[in-house]
């Protein structure tokens, strides 16, 4: 396996490459240009990325408050603190929470958007930008636009005005977690955002499903509509489908920017990252028990990467080209 | 992937071929076009509170009477919004705009780098690096950032470009993506050049790239939004409100006790507006990069 991989890298198409050709023109040896191209990435990726990582696995084992480089080794208790820590467990509950709304809410919004822009004929354009623009929104701003405007918790918001239409009194949407109207408000600032991108992904995919099919369907007499969309859309977009609610579900683990936004100074719909956030880098400087927290996510995001992996086939796709 | 010319990068624009096959389904087309339009009026409505908002004055904002469009509109709030002392606004927006365009640039020259020489250069372990390459991508970097401020702050970067743009320049996933599609990109023209002498850096640089150039562009744009997006670290790294970006001064305004709607607002339009530019030219290579790489970076 780990051979034949080293071939595909040097030949990725070794049947048309006339391979009798001498590599002796090329200046100086393939390693050392192999270094020359990489060299820079690989060195930024050591210091940013794998020293970051491996300094955050050696913290959590010490008590580091204040300081990054402690000297008081606790073995595991910053696990056990934090597996048993209500703040950070509940983190992780509004995490589930989240992302049992919003993963299957955008799933089917942007599948649901993607049919409909596919099938127009004539604006298709224009209705692709529509829902495509949001994308290029940060989520400060959506949270600013949902916070202060659509769901300000006062008379002159759009919802209570629109609600104190049909008589319903005004309702404090963020101020108050019971009943927890926080989540119709975090919900559908993500929607708007990130459904548009899907949708993208999903018109790229009906693009690609060859026509015959719907020919075929046609004459074995499937009706148009739900019956050629169960048995032959929604199959051809298997794979996509996969990916999309993985990078949902990463994207959910995720959360920070309209958590905190909208959210901010409360104690309750804290995600994990906002957690870790104020454990780490609030009052406290708990770098020792952040280090393990954010330790113990990216296990949980490694595990269901895996696991997602395992039904989509993640990554198998680059041997085949 | 057998073709020669020089339009390799071209691949396959988003061709808006209509399928036929779906015709006369649940919907007829009045009833597709009213669905397709009561979504989009969804998708509008926000832009248009963001620009309404804007455009009033305060008293107008928080009045009883909800008001279609402001009675009188108030552009005077632009230059109120340039102006105004206690709101640091201009340099954030040139903060990000340099943070922006240097994060697109290192990203895309460290990345396309690496990229091509783990697709093209043959190197005994090329596959061991590029597995630890493609291992950064199982631990979201947002889940580092705590161990990255402290290495940061400790290199003394707190607060300076150089501490918000070079961490992000090194990408997994960009140089995953580089690295696929170099692997698809036709060996023939490389070759020719190798005839005509050229070594892999020269034929990189004079082959490869300008004939990739659609791609590039694809990343180039998914890339700014991102940085010109991105929230967390800079809100991390920008302790002192001159090294603020666009995104943590917007949060700090909504934060803050004493608001001022309007000036708010004309901000966050404004913060807004250059991706809305992004987006108007530069679409076309935005989707075809989505569709082509199916992920957000």
């Amino acid at each position: 396996m780990s051979t034949t991989k080293t071939r595909d890298l040097a030949r990725p198409a070794p049947a048309k490459a006339s391979p009798a050709k001498p590599r002796r023109g090329l200046r100086g040896s393939p390693t050392f240009n192999f270094w020359l191209f990489t060299g820079p990435f690989l060195i930024g990726l050591a210091i940013f990325v794998y020293a970051p990582i491996l300094w955050s696995l050696w913290l959590s084992f010490f008590e580091a408050r204040f300081t990054v480089t402690p000297d008081k080794f606790v073995g595991f208790e910053n696990y056990t603190y934090m597996l048993t820590n209500d703040d950070f467990v509940g983190s992780l509950v509004t995490f589930t929470v989240f992302a049992a709304f919003i993963v299957p809410t955008t799933w089917a919004l942007s599948l649901g958007l993607a049919l409909l822009v596919n099938r127009l004929r004539f604006m298709r354009a224009f209705f692709r930008s529509v829902f495509f623009l949001p994308t290029a929104c940060s989520y400060v701003a959506a949270a600013l636009i949902w916070k202060m405007s659509i769901f300000s918790g006062v008379r002159f918001g759009l919802m209570n005005t629109v609600i104190g239409w049909f008589g319903v009194e005004n309702i404090a949407w963020l101020a108050d977690p019971n009943p927890p109207w926080y989540w119709l408000v975090i919900v559908t600032a993500r929607l708007w955002l990130q459904s548009g991108f899907y949708m993208i992904l999903f018109l790229a995919a009906l693009q690609n499903i060859p026509g015959e099919l719907y020919e075929a369907a046609a004459i074995d007499g499937a009706k148009p509509g739900w019956q050629t969309f169960r048995h032959i859309t929604l199959p051809q977009l298997r794979a996509t489908s996969t990916a999309v609610i993985l990078l949902l579900l990463i994207a959910a683990y995720q959360a920070f920017d309209e958590f905190f936004n909208l959210l901010s100074k409360t104690t309750w719909g804290r995600p994990p990252l906002v957690e870790l956030y104020y454990k780490a880098l609030g009052e406290s400087q708990d770098y020792g028990s952040g280090s393990a927290g954010a330790v113990i996510l990216t296990v949980l995001i490694c595990a269901v990467t895996l696991l997602q992996g395992k039904f989509m086939g993640f990554g198998r796709g680059d041997e085949s080209k | 992937m057998t073709t020669t010319t020089p339009e390799v990068g071209k691949s396959a624009p988003p061709s808006p071929k209509p399928r036929r096959g779906g015709r006369g389904g649940v919907m007829s087309s009045t009833g597709l076009y009213i669905a397709t339009g009561i979504a989009g009026f969804f998708f509008l409505v926000p832009f248009y509170l963001l620009v309404r908002n804007a455009l009033s004055t305060d008293a107008e904002i928080t009045g009883e009477n909800w008001k279609f469009f402001p009675t009188d509109i108030q552009w005077g709030n632009v230059k109120e919004l340039f102006t105004d002392g206690t709101v640091p606004f201009g340099q954030s927006l040139w903060n990000s705009a340099v943070v922006a365009t240097l994060h697109t640039a290192g990203v895309l020259l460290v990345c396309s780098l690496a990229g091509y020489g783990l697709a093209r250069i043959p190197y005994r372990h090329a596959n061991k690096v590029f597995y630890a390459v493609l291992g950064t991508l199982m631990v979201p970097t947002a889940v580092t950032f705590v161990p990255s401020f402290v290495l940061v702050s400790s290199l003394g970067w707190v607060d300076t470009y150089r501490g918000l743009i070079v961490p992000g320049l090194f990408s997994g996933f960009t140089c995953f993506l580089f690295r696929q599609y170099f692997l698809g990109f036709p060996k023939e023209l490389e070759e020719a050049a190798r005839v005509d002498g050229l070594g892999y850096w020269g034929a990189y640089w004079r082959i490869v790239v300008p004939n990739s150039l659609n791609f590039f562009a694809a990343m180039a744009t998914i890339t700014f939004i991102n940085g010109w997006n991105s929230f967390l670290w800079p809100l991390v790294i920008g302790q002192d409100p001159g090294s603020w970006t666009v995104q943590v001064a917007l949060s700090n305004y909504m934060t803050n006790q004493t608001v001022v709607f309007h000036l708010i607002f004309m901000a966050t339009a404004f913060s807004i507006l250059p991706l809305v530019f992004v987006f108007l030219f530069l679409q076309r290579w935005l989707v075809q990069g989505i569709a082509q790489t199916g992920i957000k970076g």
